[in-house]
């Protein structure tokens, strides 16, 4: 039993279930609560994006995009078409699902850079689009969106919030660490580690990828719409190379290849602009400074590094 | 769009109209083409060296523009504060090289990413606090008065762009062709465990690589400031555009650099004349994704067989 | 019947010849060595034999089917598997991880499963695990069960391999270069443990560099030399053959 308990799938999962649960407790206003729920937002998308960059070794600077894409459709069919919320979040998964499984054959057949670039210029397009076509997003000002409901019940307020963001996370995080703990997963990790040894084995290394790259890209457009209710008003700037980069940074300060990584980066990266702002015209230079810093000093991330360090020291003990 | 316009133009006048128009785009499509190629000549020199992608690149562009508006501002002549301004923008780029890349070389190739877009963040925030978040002009180097050619006008400050821009390139391949250390840097794009044999000290290449592609991202902040003005973020765009260009020519590639540059800028030009001004912006990312599906190596990249 | 039947094959990089109008079989139940100086062509060969290159001309056939244009993980589930010279094994997971990877055609790849861990995949995971242990104790890195790929020495990684080329079940089995980097009583190991492998039915396919080496284990030679045969038969003819004495004196 006490074995079960230490495993990471399990033990891991306890943890992150009794902080969501007590969290509250620590919580002393809204505020907080929509700094937490934040947290958990960017946290599913990067749980998700970890699978694909930290796992099986994939670049994408691109999934803002795929998040302001769920986002805007969500709030386009609601707030313009009048659909109910969860039918529209339903179809922005279908077009997310679509528009990066097309691009994602010919694009994952690129490494490295190459994948880094159309990524990026995916992601670029689609936040463009959404800037130019004012008539139906509202341009660069940004548009209001209706509450999620669903069969009558109003999902409404930061606490109600708190808890369903919550509830998704352990489901995601739990679903992540399944995929890891699997043959997809590890055939997947396999692409990272050489893909033609996972090839001559039977992998179809190419499928997994573009199977992986539409998954993830799925996690960022269910977050999108979720955001875009919660907040109630989105602008392009969801869409933007920006908040891709943002979530490509809290997969690598994390750790790469670490789902609990992947949270520690989700909570830093959403604290720390908050505990910046009061630095006013400084943000920008603290902010980019600690980034360099860390991945100078700590190139494979917060948590693995961290960890080694423990596991070295607790070696060094006995 | 082009539905209100006449598919065959038969009076000569309007032809000349068109033509005009046309040549009108192609002007400023080259002049906002040479900025693009020398950014991305300064991303394909980095990696050339490394393998690095440098994300600050953008910001070099920045720094040049700015820095200059700045000095000319504290008083200095034109010609002084360009130097000034090069000169610092080269100094970043030697930093960062030795800060930042040299200590996480052996990191992964998105770590490596993250650390130079943490610096361009740096260095944007930097320029924000030191200069503020307004639009600047620089002067024109000789004046505003356009010149009329073929029924379209071309600034002079578009000349001096080209201009400068030829005397970089043609000096870049002087230096790689006859100087020591310009051979050091092809040998060691070429194969730089074979260069290190050789005596080559691949770690120096990659920081004077930094200085030189600094100086590049530079001069072209600088010569192309007096026609779009410029501010403490114009090196994200310019930065982006740069490494598309970079990549449509095939990374790594000197000559596919300037083509794509040129290439990029001039059917930017064209689309925004043409199609729509309001995706200008989208165009090179389009372009390089219908590359990148259908020729991914770039227009001028070797296509290789990876050894196994 | 043979099993790997090569018709013809030419393969150019560039416009020079890599292989050049090879032709032979390979039948099944029998070690089969392909030796030959550095740049013959021998690795080259594999990387078509397995899907990992396209030929330029020529075929090849497993059990009488084309294996030309097909991708290497579609040659795998037809029961080709293979070692590489220089090693690739995934320093990102742990040893017997890698050799659970070798039993993907034989679990159940599902990524909904997976994301839902069905019992099934509870139930397949814990069997490959065992087999996979099994194997390692089999190839003799046992004692690495529990270690990351990543802490292990050279000669140990060169049998990891071969684990997981054996946990995909093949027919035919590639192995490129087995011995290479290894000492003269881990070469003698890795040959015992060749010959252990082809006593379980299992064809194997060797790339010798050394012809010594492999003389002994092997039922069958061929002898490439720049991409063309030089000379194929039994060891015994091999070792008889005035062209292949002259090629490797030469070549000395």
């Amino acid at each position: 039993m006490l074995a079960k308990l230490t495993h990471p799938r399990i033990g891991g999962l306890l943890i992150l279930s009794l902080i969501i649960a007590l969290l509250p407790l620590a919580l002393p206003n809204n505020y907080y609560y929509d700094v937490a729920i934040k947290i958990g937002i960017n946290a599913i998308v990067v749980v998700g994006l970890n699978l694909l960059i930290g796992y099986a070794g994939q670049i994408s600077l691109g999934h803002g995009g795929f998040f302001g894409l769920g986002a805007y459709t969500s709030g386009i069919l609601t707030a313009v078409y009048g659909w109910p919320p969860l039918l529209a979040l339903l179809t922005g998964v279908a077009v997310v699902g679509v528009l990066s499984f097309i691009v994602a054959r010919p694009i994952l057949r690129l490494t490295g850079h190459y994948l880094a670039m159309a990524t990026l210029g995916l992601g670029i397009i689609i936040s463009i689009v959404i800037s130019n076509e004012d008539w139906l997003t509202g341009g660069p000002d940004g548009m209001y969106v209706e509450p999620f409901t669903l069969l009558g019940w109003e999902l409404y307020g930061e606490k109600p919030w708190y808890w369903v963001i919550g509830a998704l996370l352990v489901i995601s995080v739990w679903m992540a660490m399944n995929i890891v703990d699997s043959p997809a997963g590890r055939a997947l990790r396999a692409v990272h580690g050489s893909e033609v040894a996972a090839q001559v084995v039977g992998v179809d290394t190419t499928g997994y990828k573009v199977l992986l790259f539409v998954v993830s890209a799925v996690f960022a457009s269910v977050m999108g719409s979720l955001f875009a209710h919660y907040s109630g008003f989105i602008t392009p700037a969801q869409a933007g190379f920006f908040h891709s980069i943002e979530l490509v940074t809290m997969v690598v300060l994390g750790g790469m290849a670490s789902t609990y990584g992947a949270l520690v980066g989700a909570v830093l990266l959403t604290v720390l602009p908050q505990l910046l702002s009061g630095f006013e015209d400084f943000e920008m230079v603290i902010f980019g400074l600690i980034l360099m810093l860390t991945l100078i000093f700590m190139p494979k991330g917060l948590v693995p590094t961290l960890t080694h360090k423990l596991k070295d020291w607790r070696g060094g003990r006995s | 769009m082009g539905a209100g316009r006449p598919l065959l133009v038969i009076t000569a006048g309007c032809s000349g109209i068109m033509f005009a128009e046309f040549l009108q785009y192609l002007f400023s499509g080259m002049t906002i083409g040479a900025t693009y190629a020398l950014v991305g000549l300064g991303f394909a020199i980095i990696y050339n060296a490394s393998h690095v992608i440098n994300f600050a690149q953008g910001e070099f562009v920045m720094i040049g523009g700015m820095a200059t508006v700045f000095l000319i501002h504290i008083g200095l002549p034109l010609p002084v504060a360009i130097l000034g301004a090069v000169a610092l923008a080269v100094v970043t780029g030697l930093a960062l090289e030795k800060l930042a890349v040299e200590p996480a070389r052996n990191a992964d190739v998105v770590t490596l990413i993250i650390i130079t877009i943490g610096a361009s963040i740096f260095l944007r925030g930097l320029a924000q606090v030191l200069w503020g978040k307004e639009f600047f002009a620089l002067p024109a180097f000789s004046g505003n008065d356009p010149i009329h050619l073929g029924g379209a006008t071309l600034l002079p400050q578009s000349l001096w762009v080209l201009g400068i821009t030829l005397a970089i390139v043609v000096a870049l391949a002087w230096f790689f062709k006859y100087t020591l250390i310009g051979k050091a840097i092809l040998a060691t794009a070429c194969n730089a465990d074979a260069a290190k044999m050789m005596g080559i000290n691949t770690q120096f290449i990659l920081f004077i690589s930094f200085g030189l592609s600094a100086l590049l991202g530079a001069v072209a902040g600088i010569i192309v400031a007096p026609i779009t003005l410029t501010s403490y973020d114009v090196g994200i765009m310019l930065g982006l555009k740069g490494f598309v260009a970079a990549v449509l020519g095939g990374l790594g590639s000197a000559v596919g650099a300037i083509v794509g540059g040129l290439l990029l800028g001039i059917i930017e030009a064209m689309a925004a004349g043409y199609i729509s001004s309001d995706y200008k912006d989208a165009v090179p990312f389009v372009i390089i994704l219908l590359i990148l599906f259908f020729l991914p190596s770039g227009l001028f990249g070797a296509r290789g067989t990876e050894r196994v | 019947m043979s099993l790997l039947r090569v018709e013809n094959l030419g393969k150019s990089f560039g416009g020079v010849d890599a292989i050049n109008d090879l032709s032979f079989t390979i039948a099944a139940n029998t070690i089969h060595a392909v030796i030959g100086p550095n740049g013959a062509g021998k690795t080259t060969l594999f990387n078509m034999i397995t899907g990992v290159y396209q030929p330029t001309r020529g075929d090849i056939f497993l059990d009488d089917a084309s294996t030309v244009g097909k991708p290497p993980h579609v040659l795998a589930s037809r029961g080709m598997s293979r070692t590489f010279q220089n090693l690739q094994v995934c320093m990102n997971m742990t040893a017997i991880e890698n050799v659970m990877v070798g039993r993907h055609l034989h679990l159940n790849r599902s990524f909904l499963a997976a994301m839902l861990r069905l019992p099934a995949i509870v139930r397949g995971d814990r069997q490959c695990r065992e087999k996979a242990a099994e194997l390692m104790e089999f190839v003799g890195v046992g004692q690495y069960i529990k270690t990351d790929a990543n802490a292990m020495p050279y000669g140990a990684l060169k049998r990891l391999e071969i684990a997981r080329a054996l946990a995909a079940e093949p027919k035919l089995l590639l192995l490129d270069e087995p011995a290479a980097g290894l000492n003269a009583k881990e070469t003698a190991e890795i040959d015992g443990l060749i010959q252990k492998i082809a006593a379980t039915g299992i064809t194997v396919v060797l790339v010798e560099h050394d012809m010594k080496l492999v003389m002994h284990i092997s039922d069958y030679l061929l002898v490439l030399d720049f991409g063309k045969k030089l000379a194929e038969g039994t060891p015994t003819e091999i070792r008889n053959n005035p062209e292949v004495i002259a090629a490797y004196l030469g070549a000395a």
